[in-house]
């Protein structure tokens, strides 16, 4: 599944990021999205932060070479943006829709409070991932990471699903996963011992209805990043949270 | 198990001579206190919570309600409440939950604050007759101004940030929709709209009804980011980042599934009947620099034509920290004192966590004019407004702006009962029902608001005109204009005011 191939010619457009500030890149990419361009390059990035920030366009595909800056695609509601490289702290920070595919590794909150959406790591990611995701009706927030979490991952996760394929980093996924969730479901590929879930959180039988799901998601990032992970090769660790209301008896009023 | 009974606080007393029997109180009454009974009414005292809802359309008159004295043997240390506290969590093993400000008596300091006069030797003004300025701008002032002639016509070079334009010093706290129902932010929308002022979103998102007066609005980003998306960060005319509250300060925030129904669930996007849970703090900010990255990706999403300030709550450290808030390129620093309300609060923490307002403001303000940092940032004082008079102090003490919340809904009917956790409010205030919101008339409820920020303001004006001030920039930080009157030294060395006769 590319996401390179475009209309023509004249819809592309390559920026080079070099020496230029956030908002100077920014700027430009704004200036592309509203000019209908649906194919924008960006060269030479070196850690600007907020790529795509803010944008609410379907149909506009970012490419990114080099190393994105923290909050990459924060609030972006509809880009697909392709990074070739490694992305910083936060990626789809707070973001309503659109697809980032990392093809590197991804620094700490991945997908922080995001409510739509998607988000493909090929390697590694950091702590925190997924803290704070939320589902409501169409929205459906969804994150695979390729290589292994650190901890907290899905802490305080209100929705959605995450992914953790694990490949090459068997048993390296950190503590305290899922603590304090109230909706969602995480996956993660091989056993987890019961000392690493957090509070609010229980282990699921791995039904048909997961088995639907993850194997498309498994596609899509062998797809995405040339990869031939077996997803029947795999079993799953399904957690969930206990309940949806965790926090509900624990007051008495005055 | 041993019976730790509490007796009840209010004794809720029908007049059967003067009732007829119209059950407007058992209509009213959201509690059950009421209950008609072939030819009287009954009531249930240990259900009442005080609101006067059922006083207040009883066409008789006939009801009357009483504090229930239940005498405990007297004890200075042991009080009423440390006990009947006691046995409340004895029986159920949790937390207390609380609504409305810090209910402690401790001392309060805009009460042992007065103002000045002027008398012969600097005439007072009257504002009845001459021009007296309370416009006020928030955000960032230039240190310095640049400016270019060409050809005999002067440009200004300096490139101005945003500010807001307030007509008066006085805006509307934030306040959720699920916390507080819809009429309630409509009201609150259109009093502002009309005074040329702003109202807070809260952390709940925005209701569609409320866009078209998205220019009167400062929506919130909280740690949950409920509603939080690129349109909502368009529909407003600034961006406040809540990363704390002085009803609460260190805890977040826990709207109970029962609140979120079919439209708050909209608003907030998150699934009907599902706790919506805040956590304490924001997980993307762990330092000032991370504040900077968020407070730069909201001004980024909205083309830097927005402010963006952050709401913190009074606490020991806040000067410090605020200084911090003026260097991550925020355009405010709100600060909310230990009085300020909530729907719902562990009474632990609202009674004795935080410090008041008054103490925040001038020790901020003072930390910010020692850094030559003043002009970086608004500040802007909410938590424990009761009155115009305590505008004015706020404002002497350094605060460019307030924000009123408790006031505001008082305004409208509310009786501080407290229990605004219930969802069963009966003024149609702090409620999600619909037969209960009904109760509240958005153009009745804006009339009212309207109506007392524009009293207070005219009292502004008027504290003004008799310290001889014409424009509220020269109240602004006026120490001078204020006394402190049984405080002590190092009081007024934080407050950085005399004492009366000096």
């Amino acid at each position: 599944m590319k996401i390179k191939k475009y209309p023509n010619k004249q819809d592309s457009i390559t920026i080079d990021a070099k020496n230029k500030t956030y908002r100077e890149l920014n700027s430009e990419i704004r200036t592309a999205a509203d000019q209908d361009i649906c194919h924008i390059t960006l060269q030479n990035v070196l850690g600007q932060r907020f790529i795509a920030d803010g944008i609410k366009k379907e149909g506009i595909y970012l490419s990114v070479f080099g190393i994105a800056g923290g909050d990459l695609g924060v609030f972006m509601d509809g880009p697909i943006i392709y990074v070739n490289g490694n992305a910083e702290h936060a990626p789809g920070n707070t973001m309503s829709g659109g697809k980032i595919i990392i093809d590197g590794d991804a620094g700490d909150c991945v997908g922080h409070s995001m409510r739509g959406g998607m988000i493909f790591v090929k390697g590694n990611a950091g702590y925190r991932v997924g803290i704070h995701m939320k589902q409501f009706k169409d929205n459906y927030p969804t994150i695979v990471i390729g290589g292994s979490a650190q901890s907290f991952l899905g802490e305080y996760m209100a929705g959605g699903i995450i992914v953790i394929l694990n490949i090459d980093k068997p048993s390296s996924i950190g503590d305290y996963i899922g603590t304090g969730m109230h909706g969602g479901t995480i996956y993660i590929a091989g056993d987890v011992p019961d000392y690493k879930l957090g509070v609010a959180t229980v282990k699921e039988e791995f039904i048909d209805e997961d088995r639907v799901l993850v194997e498309k998601l498994v596609d899509e990032y062998n797809a995405y990043f040339n990869k031939k992970v077996d997803f029947d090769a795999i079993t799953f660790t399904k957690i969930k949270p206990i309940s949806l209301r965790p926090f509900s008896n624990m007051y008495t009023t005055e | 198990m041993i019976s730790n009974f509490i007796p009840s606080k209010y004794d809720v007393h029908v007049d059967p001579s003067r009732c007829r029997l119209c059950q407007r109180c058992v209509e009213n009454c959201t509690y059950d206190v009421f209950r008609k009974e072939e030819d009287r009414i009954f009531t249930f005292s240990s259900n009442c919570v005080v609101c006067h809802r059922c006083i207040s359309f009883c066409p008789a008159d006939a009801i009357s309600i009483n504090r229930r004295i239940v005498n405990y043997r007297e004890h200075p240390f042991w009080n009423e409440e440390s006990r009947e506290d006691i046995y409340n969590q004895a029986n159920t093993g949790k937390i207390i939950l609380g609504g409305m400000g810090n209910a402690k008596k401790y001392p309060i300091l805009f009460d042992r604050l007065v103002l000045d006069a002027c008398q012969i030797t600097n005439p007072s003004i009257d504002p009845l007759r001459e021009p007296m300025e309370t416009r006020t701008y928030l955000g960032k002032k230039p240190k310095s101004l640049k400016v270019e002639e060409k050809d005999g016509d002067i440009s200004l070079k300096t490139r101005l940030a945003p500010n807001l334009l307030l007509e008066t010093p006085i805006m509307i706290a934030h306040m959720s929709y699920g916390a507080v129902s819809l009429n309630t932010q409509l009201s609150f929308a259109k009093a502002a709209s009309r005074l040329g002022t702003y109202m807070g979103s809260g952390e709940g998102g925005l209701h569609s009804s409320l866009y078209e007066y998205k220019d009167n609005i400062i929506v919130q980003v909280a740690s949950g980011r409920f509603g939080v998306t690129p349109s909502y960060l368009n529909k407003c005319a600034a961006i406040e980042i809540k990363a704390g509250q002085g009803a609460k300060p260190g805890i977040g925030g826990h709207l109970p599934g029962e609140k979120v129904n079919e439209d708050v669930s909209k608003t907030r996007m998150i699934p009907v009947g599902t706790d919506a849970i805040s956590p304490a703090p924001h997980h993307d900010i762990y330092s000032i620099e991370d504040l900077a990255q968020l407070v730069r990706a909201l001004k980024e999403a909205t083309n830097w034509e927005k402010p963006v300030f952050v709401k913190i709550a009074a606490v020991h450290n806040a000067p410090a920290i605020a200084a911090g808030i003026a260097r991550a390129d925020a355009d405010g620093v709100v600060v909310d004192g230990f009085r300020g309300g909530t729907g719902a609060a562990p009474k632990v923490l609202r009674d004795n966590v935080g410090i008041p307002i008054e103490a925040a403001i001038a020790s901020i303000d003072k930390k910010l004019r020692e850094q030559g940092i003043r002009n970086e940032i608004s500040l802007i004082a909410s938590g424990g407004i009761r009155n115009s008079a305590d505008v004015t102090k706020a404002i002497a003490l350094g605060a460019d702006a307030v924000y009123i919340g408790t006031a505001a809904l008082i305004a409208m009917g509310c009786r501080v009962c407290g229990k605004c956790y219930t969802g069963l409010c009966p003024w149609g205030i702090a409620t999600q029902r619909d037969d209960l919101v009904h109760r509240l008339d958005p153009i009745i409820g804006a009339q009212q608001v309207y109506n007392l920020i524009n009293a207070w303001t005219h009292e502004l004006q008027e504290l003004m005109g008799a310290a001889g001030i014409n424009s509220i920039e020269s109240l602004r930080g006026n120490r001078d204009r204020l006394r402190g009157y049984m405080l002590d030294e190092n009081l007024l060395e934080v407050l950085d005011v005399k004492t009366i006769g000096a």
